[in-house]
This record gives C-alpha cells, structure tokens and sequence, in this order.
C-alpha cells in the first residue's frame, strides 16, 4: 500500500468512522481511499469545498481542544511551492504553528509500517489528552509503497467524552468555546491546555538510537530523510567509520534528554533535513553546547540521496571545513 | 368577583434570563427570542445544537440555553455540517452576520447550501460590521457611509451589496430561502413564522435552510431607534426585498 492508503486503513482500524478532506498533492490518495472504505465500514465521507472547511466540519465534529488526528504530508514550499517531498512544515507542525500558545503531539514516521502504528496510537492519544494529533509525513511517505501488517487496536481504556455536544438532554448544556475576553479567564485556559502539554512532555516521547554507542559522528534526522541516513550509516560503517543515528519519533515533544545524554562524548552531531534548517534548533537545545551541531539540507522538493550524507559525513570526519 | 388569571406572554425556556449585550435599538435580541420560542414550541431543546461565529452573533451562547459551539469567523456552516453529519438527530443551526455570511464564509455559505445540509442558517443582515464598530459590510448599501466608505459606499471601489437569499435560491440543494425584516410587530410575526419554515425544513429532511433577517443597527448606522427601522423599511427593503425565495411543498 501507499503511505496515504495505509495511513486511511489504520485510522479506520484505530475506529475513525468521519472523514472531513480536500483532495491536494501529495496526500490525495487519502481521501480517495476513505471515500470508498468508509461509507463499508458505516462511516461519513465529505469531500470538503476546501482545506479551512474540512478542518471546520471536523472542529463541529468533534469540538474545540480537538481529539482528532491531521495528517500532515508535507511538500516543498512557501506558498504554493511545488508538490515534490519536503520537512519543510516542521516549525508549523511542532511550535504551534497557529494563532495562540499551543502544541500539538506530531508523530514522524519512517517507513510505512510504522505509520500505520503511530495513526493507530495518535487517535488513543488524541481522546486521552482531548488533543489535535499530527501524523507528519512527507511526500515520499504518503506516495511510497510497501507491504504493511495491520495490528489490532491497543484497547486503551479512554475517558468519557463528556464535554461534547450531543443535544442537552438529561445535563446541563455544554459550550464549546475559544472567546475569553477576560485576560484572567483566558490565562486560566492556557495554563489548563500547558498543564496537559506538560503532561505530554513527560510521557509520550518517542525515539529511535541507532548504533550511537561506539559513534563519533551521530546523524539526526526523522521521517524519509532517517531512512536515507539508515544506508548511508551502513555504508560508512563498511569504509571504517564511526557513525550513529538518533531518529526523533515524537518531534513534539522533542526528545531533548536523548541528546544531553550522549553529547560529552561525541565528537559532532549532523543534523540532515529536507528543509534549510528547523529541526536543529530543537537539537542544539538539546546539546546545549557540549558538541559542534553541524546541518546538512535539501529543499523545495529535492531529496538528499545516501551519497550525499555519506559524503558530507566523511567530510566532517577528515575535519574539512 | 373571581378573576381568572391567564398567562399570555412569558420568557420562552430557553432563552436565559439576563441582560444582552445588544446595544439599543439593536435587532439581534428579537431573532434570539424568535429562535428560543421556536425551539420551546418544537420541545427540541434537548436536541438542537447552535453554532455562533465572530461577530455580535458570537454571544448567543450566553442567551440560549442548548448546547452551543464558537466557529472561527465565517466557518459556521462548515462546523454545523460536522456536527450533523456525525449527530443527524440533532437539530443544528448556525447564526451569523453579514461580515461573516456574505464575506469572509460565503464559500462555506455556498457549499453548504449547494450539498443541501440539514442544517438552518438565521442570518442577520444589518448592512454593516457592527461589533467591529460600523465598517462596510458586503451588504452596505451604495452611498451608506460606514468608517471604511466614508464617502458613501461607491460601486466603482466597492461594488455592489450582495444579495445572499437571492444568490443561494439558485442552489439545488437549498429548500427553504427566505428574507424577512424585524423592525416592526408585523415583520416580527413574518419572521418568526419563516424560521419555523427554515426548522421544519430540516426536521423533515428536506434539505437546506436560510433566513435573512433585515435588522436595524442604530449604532451603527449613527440614527436614533425610530430612524433606523425607517431606514430598514425605505432603504434596505427597497434592495434586499422581502419574501420566500423558496420553499418546499411539505413545509
């Protein structure tokens, strides 16, 4: 399957039954798979008349501090850009990219299989944190093929959806809001959205380590780009090199720790993005200034291939500058 | 001599008692009252969802007492269609102004109307941004001064209002369209009697339904009360005319 299909199946095995889409490049697989699964399954299929409806049928669908799930399959901008693969969105998808003082949990997959895990484990965390969930992919993962195993649902005990609006009968009514005119009111909300951030923070990082033991150099990368670093570590190795990978599977939280862990006895960090450079600033928090944090990134669309880490690796090791 | 005592006229349930933040004269307090006696006389409190977007519309939640969602400016119909599609036992409406319907969400106003919704539109048409403090709506009459066409609207900049029943009578999808006024008892009545059409459209599942409201807006537009339900009645009727634009045998 394609990433894009495989990530509509595990939504629907995860138990989404409503699907709110607009069709654009690279993610249109997507909502072309959901339009002919769900209406199987007895769900609701819309194609929305544009991406700012969709997200708006899916607020009325579900209610503000939104447990839903947006994927992101991110392709090469600003503006319109072009429709080839990019991590370009990550500043948006993991600083709160909209208006107001907000995070969302982003989940960044590397190959297929692990998408359809981390969409069916972002609808869990959505309704457990009454949260927006992102799956971050990026064109090469939604249109990507390969042979994918659906697992059952966790079955985690999720809380009651006791706030959203069903018609008041036999309750008190509910009120889904964002309006606080009142600064004291409104911070009240914010520190009750941060509490649940906090809460985030603590216990949904995820992170991959790859032969970082014996490492000099660790390369940091996420989605397409760690599965490219992934042959480049295995040709580096095979010429004699020292060479790890820490692959951040939550981007937000952002696994810090991992990085002020092992930064003392490193000889550098190259951070590789398909993006001009948003990630490693997440990484240089991280090492906090024990080791040189060296980038190396591709954009508008152009995917950097194994050679090209390899070789900018092996220049870091002969300290060519 | 016995007198028996009659209760003629009372608060509908579900309007709350408090006091409104509608300024004087304002129009808004009436079509509350109209929905809430509307949704009594249905006894479809327990059931309806209200959607209020950016604007003096944005407080109904604290008038009605029903389950009520916030949309971000312009975007109700689109939350509503969320919300039904997923509740279609609900009786879900959406309650805008002119700068949300007919500018910033007409895209969201046409799609919903065109795929034939169950969900009801009261749309309140006052010919201006009021709670932004008087600019020109998509709605300003030609040569009706606002603090952004202070000149008097002009077609030649600003061109020409938009006449929302009108336009979306022309959908498919759109079973019940009508335009009334609230600036004296008659046009109350004729209102109320069109939101309980706009209502009973969706319940019977006939498809879309939208009421434009001609509503006077004294603030506004600079008048005293008794000026402004004049205005509405020679200067906005005469554009925006009254009626039922469509309307569905069954109803």
């Amino acid at each position: 399957m394609t990433g894009n299909e495989a990530i509509a199946e595990a939504a629907i095995q995860a138990g989404c039954r409503h699907f709110f889409g607009y069709p654009i490049t690279p993610q249109s697989e997507l909502p072309e798979y959901m339009s002919k699964r769900l209406p199987e399954v007895g769900g609701v299929f819309l194609q929305a008349e544009s991406e700012v409806a969709a997200i708006n049928m899916l607020f009325g669908a579900a209610g503000a501090e939104l447990p839903c799930v947006i994927v992101n399959i991110m392709r090469g901008g600003p503006g319109l850009g072009g429709i080839q693969p990019s991590q370009s969105d990550y500043f948006q998808a993991t600083k709160g990219g909209g208006h107001g003082d907000y995070h969302l949990l982003v989940f960044a997959p590397h190959t297929i299989q692990e998408a359809v895990s981390l969409t069916m484990d972002a609808f869990d965390l959505a309704d457990k944190y009454r949260n927006p969930v992102m799956v971050l992919g990026d064109g090469n993962m939604g249109q990507m093929m390969e042979p994918v195993v659906f697992k059952k649902n966790s079955g985690l005990k999720l809380p009651e959806k006791r706030w959203a609006l069903t018609g008041a009968k036999g309750r008190p009514v509910n009120l889904i809001k964002s309006l606080y005119l009142d600064p004291q009111a409104l911070e009240k909300h914010n520190l009750e959205i941060n509490r649940k951030i906090q809460e985030m923070i603590a216990n949904e990082v995820r992170v991959e380590t790859y032969s970082v033991e014996d490492a000099e150099i660790v390369i940091v990368a996420y989605g397409t780009v760690a599965r490219i670093a992934k042959t480049a570590i295995r040709v580096l190795r095979e010429r004699g090199f020292k060479v790890g990978m820490i692959r951040p599977i939550t981007v937000f939280p952002f696994p810090y720790s991992t990085f002020e862990e092992i930064s003392g006895d490193l000889r550098k960090f190259l951070v590789v993005e398909m993006s001009l450079g948003q990630m490693v600033e997440d990484v240089k928090l991280g090492v906090c200034g024990k080791a040189p944090v060296e980038f190396y990134g591709r954009t508008g669309g152009v995917v950097p291939t194994y050679d090209e880490i390899v070789t900018e690796t092996e220049r870091l090791f002969k300290g060519v500058p | 001599m016995q007198v028996e005592q009659v209760k003629v006229f009372t608060r509908p349930k579900t309007l709350r008692p408090v006091v409104t933040h509608y300024c004087p004269g304002c129009g808004h307090g009436i079509v509350a009252r109209l929905i809430a006696e509307i949704i009594d006389e249905f006894g479809i409190a327990e059931k309806t969802v209200g959607v209020a977007p950016v604007g003096c519309s944005v407080l109904l939640y604290n008038y009605l007492d029903i389950d009520m969602f916030e949309a971000a400016h312009g975007r109700a119909p689109a939350v509503a269609t969320g919300c039904k599609r997923v509740h279609p036992e609900l009786a879900v409406f959406t309650y805008q102004g002119d700068g949300d319907f007919a500018s910033i969400g007409t895209a969201e106003a046409v799609h919903a109307a065109a795929r034939g919704e169950l969900i009801t539109t009261i749309f309140i048409n006052n010919a201006i941004y009021g709670m932004t403090g008087g600019q020109m709506a998509p709605t300003t009459l030609l040569g009706q001064k606002t603090s952004t066409s202070p000149q008097g609207r002009n077609s030649k900049v600003a061109g020409f209002p938009i006449r929302m029943a009108e336009l979306l009578a022309t959908l498919e999808g759109a079973k019940y369209i009508a335009r009334t006024a609230v600036h004296d008892p008659k046009n109350v009545i004729q209102t109320k009697k069109s939101i309980r059409r706009a209502f009973e459209t969706q319940l019977k599942g006939l498809g879309y339904s939208m009421v434009e409201i001609l509503s006077q807006c004294p603030i506004g537009w600079h008048m005293t009360p008794p000026e402004s339900t004049k205005w509405v009645q020679e200067k906005m009727m005469q554009y925006y005319p009254l009626g039922e634009f469509k309307i569905s045998k069954e109803v």
